[in-house]
């Protein structure tokens, strides 16, 4: 048994649950205006942006916690926010 | 065994040195000053092989002594009165981080007004961190206390921080002989810390993340569980250097002359070796009193302190006060014997210095022996030109 418990936690996917129930607005990425810059990959607070290996990008719904960071950076507008339903 | 004469703050400083710390944080405070010089001049000669971050603040002596020990190293450090308030806010974080820093304060009372003698108003008033609290009465217990501090600090079960508290200039600028062992005794004691958590690159991990309230409320009573599995093993690990080196202050408790005594007293620090001299003088006019020194204030010697007949009076002498409340120590102790029918009276004496000599001991056991004492009493002050009525 472990003698003391105290708070430490190791690099694991989601250690405070899905946050992506947080959310309000959802971002919405329209692919055939995206032009792979990445910005929206290297801006996103909480790496809920994924990048494949063409350089396109994907949302991860599970943890995006619609902040809207990427959709205000985007620089040709692909991705808009929209209310949760 | 080579035996020095030196004063408390040297010998703190040599006991960070035979205890091998890795890393040492501190900011001079009168009167713990030389305890930092002492261990710079130690460094700087090469006698002494460890890194000292010179630091702003004592708040910054904390925060980079909790950042040392996060690593998995040995830290120490050493403060007083107001820089010791001055790191309050680190010290809860010490404890939670569960990080087993050793510090030495030395106990100096609170301005204003202005005063740097003795008193005991600084450490009571860190009582609520989660450090473990020792006190000491010479400073061959000075010594030996950091080390044993260590040994009880870094065990697996307890992984806490220690705070060594001594009285400032009766002990700190006094020089008394002292027995310093060899160092592959020390070694043998105290063997290299293995860390329960470290911050290292190669196997990332961070502390202290967010917590919500059920995981909260179960670390601080594990904290709590180490605080109480520690006093067992304070005094094991009192024993254990007896036997090495011959040295004994006691475990959770020092007792002197208490085995039948009708009336015991019950302080700390060099209050508590003064109050020897007392009881010793009182059983030469054949009254049956006796010490209880506390030496570990946290965690608290409830279990000792009830081992006491319920027929004992007791003299409780307190070097601070909770305004408001009463003795912290006289609050301590009828709370350890809530239920039980004795008789306890309290005293508060020696706030800012003001002596307490063993003739007003023997003085306060003669009050409570003939029934003249209230429940709190109060050692009598003086006025002066620089205090007034407003």
């Amino acid at each position: 048994m472990r003698e003391i418990f105290t708070t430490i936690s190791r690099p694991v996917k989601g250690a405070t649950e899905k946050t992506g129930q947080w959310r309000t607005f959802k971002p919405l990425l329209d692919k055939k205006k995206c032009t792979r810059c990445l910005r929206c990959w290297i801006l996103c607070p909480d790496g809920a942006i994924q990048r494949n290996e063409d350089e396109s990008v994907e949302i991860n719904l599970e943890y995006c916690k619609g902040c809207g960071i990427c959709a205000n950076e985007c620089p040709v507008k692909a991705i808009r926010m929209v209310r949760e339903e | 065994m080579k035996l020095i004469m030196d004063t408390a703050n040297h010998i703190a400083g040599e006991a960070a040195k035979a205890a091998r710390a890795e890393v040492v944080a501190a900011y001079p405070i009168t009167p713990q000053t030389t305890v930092v010089e002492y261990i710079q001049k130690l460094i700087s000669n090469g006698e002494f092989d460890a890194d000292f971050i010179c630091v702003e603040s004592e708040h910054s002596a904390m925060a980079a002594t909790i950042g040392a020990s996060a690593t998995g190293v040995r830290t120490f450090t050493a403060t007083s009165s107001h820089g010791l308030l001055y790191m309050h806010e680190m010290l809860h974080w010490a404890a939670l981080a569960r990080l087993p820093i050793v510090m030495v304060n030395i106990n100096r009372t609170i301005g204003p007004g202005w005063n740097i003698w003795a008193d005991h108003q600084d450490s009571m008033a860190q009582r609520d961190t989660g450090w473990l609290q020792f006190h000491c009465g010479s400073n061959q217990e000075v010594f030996d206390t950091v080390i044993q501090s260590y040994k009880i600090a870094e065990a697996e079960e307890i992984q806490l921080p220690i705070m060594v508290n001594f009285d400032a200039f009766i002990l700190s600028h006094t020089s008394m002989p002292v027995s310093i062992p060899d160092q592959p005794v020390i070694d043998k004691f105290l063997p290299k810390r293995k860390p329960v958590w470290k911050l290292d690159s190669s196997d990332p991990l961070t502390h202290g993340n967010i917590i919500p309230p059920d995981p909260y409320l179960e670390i601080r009573k594990s904290m709590q569980e180490s605080q109480d599995k520690a006093r067992d093993l304070i005094r094991t690990t009192a024993e254990e250097w007896k036997k090495l080196t011959g040295f004994w202050h006691g475990g959770t408790v020092e007792e002197y002359r208490a085995e039948d005594a009708d009336l015991v007293v019950l302080a700390m620090g060099t209050l508590g070796s003064e109050a020897k001299v007392a009881v010793d003088r009182l059983r030469k006019e054949r009254i049956k009193a006796g010490v209880f020194r506390i030496r570990s204030f946290r965690p608290f010697p409830i279990d000792e302190i009830k081992k006491l007949s319920e027929e004992t009076k007791l003299v409780v002498v307190d070097k601070a006060l909770s305004f408001g409340g009463e003795g912290v120590l006289y609050s301590e102790v009828k709370s350890a014997l809530y239920g039980r029918k004795n008789e306890i009276f309290g005293w508060i004496a020696g706030l800012g210095g003001k002596d307490v000599s063993w003739q007003d001991l023997v003085q306060m056991v003669k009050a409570v022996k003939d029934g003249k004492a209230k429940p709190v009493n109060w050692q009598k002050g003086g006025k002066g030109a620089i205090t007034g009525f407003i």
